[in-house]
């Protein structure tokens, strides 16, 4: 299982990599393997605030409808458009090409909540 | 919960297990698109050893399951398989199932592996005349063997060529091991009962002979595809065949079955729902099971069955509506996620094989 070392990894299974006051946002590779196809994805809008631990975007597979939480609190600064034409994206590159949106942190402090690698890989069992 | 004599086989082969119906299936084993992909362009194998297989013998057994079930036994021909409902007092279905006419006085039926036990009892309780019943699902393991390649598949195996025509059975070892070219996912192919014993054998010559293992959810996704429906989903004890469009296998003109009466008068009268195929028109979330469906803007139904069409690329559901609102061309709306898609209802089946 592929979890990247320099990223930052929610309980529910998104990822999150830091830089400066943006994050970029989206859902581990282990999560894209437990939902299996992903057959439909709907970032936020941009200029959405969301708050950590709330439903930022919708991801559904061919067999099961999931909703994907923020890591942090922030305003969407930008959406990943092209999952939404090619939502397979997030099956076959996850940590790349598959990321959802990107949020202005409005409280970087929220990040020490998170796992690190390694503290994600023990939470999977991986 | 049970297990198919398959199931070391699909751990092995990295299924995917969840439960279905009181069993542990493989819903899945590299992917459903894939799966899904590979029945309607080549040729995939599926274990459906968890439905049911019925022996009916005796010189009134024709008779007596004319009794029982909706399509007309006494003119299926030797040698032949016939899609059939069996249905309540109310005329509602109990199950839908297949029957195989194996010789003059002997028919094997295949039920839904959730209705075993409740057909079972029901034909049971209404045993008459000179008829043996028996319930011999443990027995079998079962294999689905679909797709455009499913006839090279098939000659692999058995070293012949595959029957040509649909719904013919063959007995291949009396009482041990049936072909019936039959299936649930619109295409070609056969469904191969064996042995429970010799199920590993069975799956693996499949596999070896180029079938590509798929899962109960491509099962799922092209069934609905052709407008097949699922007992339980979209065929319930509360609902006629006549309402779910199945009137195609409802002989009335057979003087006597269990529902007739209540069929007789729906006909003579308006069907009170039809089950309709509803396509998606807006890009939309997948549409699953219990869906609101509306209608100028009111909640009239819910989807019995639905999915994003893998074959199609747009979103297809099942739902029992009003016959005011059951025509082709009707424009409903369905909901998902707390939004309303626009969406038609279409002629069955939505997808139709490439010619």
């Amino acid at each position: 299982m592929n979890i990247p070392e320099n990223l930052r990894y929610a309980a529910s299974h998104e990822w999150i990599l830091v830089e400066g006051d943006t994050g970029t946002v989206g859902i581990t590779d282990h999560a894209q393997a437990e939902l299996t196809d992903i057959v439909f994805a709907e970032p936020p809008a941009i200029g959405k605030t969301v708050k950590a631990g709330e439903v930022a975007a919708v991801v559904e597979s061919v067999k099961a409808a999931s909703d994907s939480y923020s890591p942090v609190t922030g305003e969407v600064i930008e959406r990943n458009e092209a999952i939404e034409a090619d939502p397979t994206l997030l099956n076959t590159d996850p940590f790349g090409q598959g990321w959802i949106y990107k949020i202005r942190l409005s409280d970087p402090a929220e990040l020490a909540a998170l796992n690190d690698a390694a503290g994600y890989r023990a939470q999977i069992g991986g | 919960m049970q297990r198919t004599p398959l199931y070391d086989e699909h751990v092995r082969a990295g299924g995917r297990i969840v439960e279905f119906a009181g069993w542990e299936m493989p819903v899945q084993y590299t992917g459903i698109l894939q799966e899904h992909k590979a029945v309607r362009e080549a040729c995939g194998v599926f274990d459906i050893s968890h439905m049911g297989e019925f022996f009916v013998k005796g010189s009134d057994a024709s008779a007596w399951l004319d009794t029982l079930l909706t399509n007309n036994v006494s003119q299926l021909p030797l040698g032949h398989a016939q899609y059939s409902l069996m249905l309540n007092e109310r005329g509602g279905v109990i199950d839908d199932l297949i029957v195989y006419h194996l010789a003059e006085d002997r028919f094997l039926l295949i039920v839904n592996a959730s209705m075993i036990e409740e057909d079972a009892a029901w034909m049971r309780s209404h045993l008459s005349g000179n008829v043996e019943f028996e319930n011999r699902s443990e027995a079998f393991a079962a294999l689905a063997i679909q797709g455009p390649l499913a006839a090279a598949v098939f000659e692999k195996i058995f070293q012949r060529p595959m029957p040509s025509e649909r719904n013919r059975v063959e007995e291949i070892e009396p009482g041990r091991s049936y072909i019936a070219t039959t299936g649930y996912t619109g295409e070609d192919g056969i469904e191969w009962l064996v042995p429970a014993s010799e199920s590993a054998n069975a799956w693996n010559t499949a596999l070896a002979a180029g079938a590509f293992p798929c899962g109960l959810g491509a099962r799922d996704t092209l069934r609905l595809e052709m407008g097949y429906p699922l007992n339980g989903s979209d065929l319930s004890p509360e609902r006629t065949p006549l309402e779910a469009g199945l009137g195609f296998f409802v002989d009335l003109k057979k003087t006597a079955f269990t529902g007739r009466q209540i069929l007789l008068d729906q006909k003579s009268s308006l069907l009170p729902h039809k089950l309709c195929a509803i396509r998606v028109l807006d890009k939309a979330p997948p549409v699953r099971p219990h869906y609101k469906v509306y209608v100028n803007g009111e909640p009239v139904s819910e989807t019995t069955s639905g999915a994003l069409s893998p074959s199609l690329g747009y979103g297809i559901a099942m739902a029992y509506l009003p016959p005011a609102y059951s025509d082709i061309g009707q424009e409903v709306e369905v909901e998902v996620r707390d939004r309303r898609f626009r969406a038609v209802i279409v002629k069955k089946p939505f997808y139709k094989k490439q010619p």
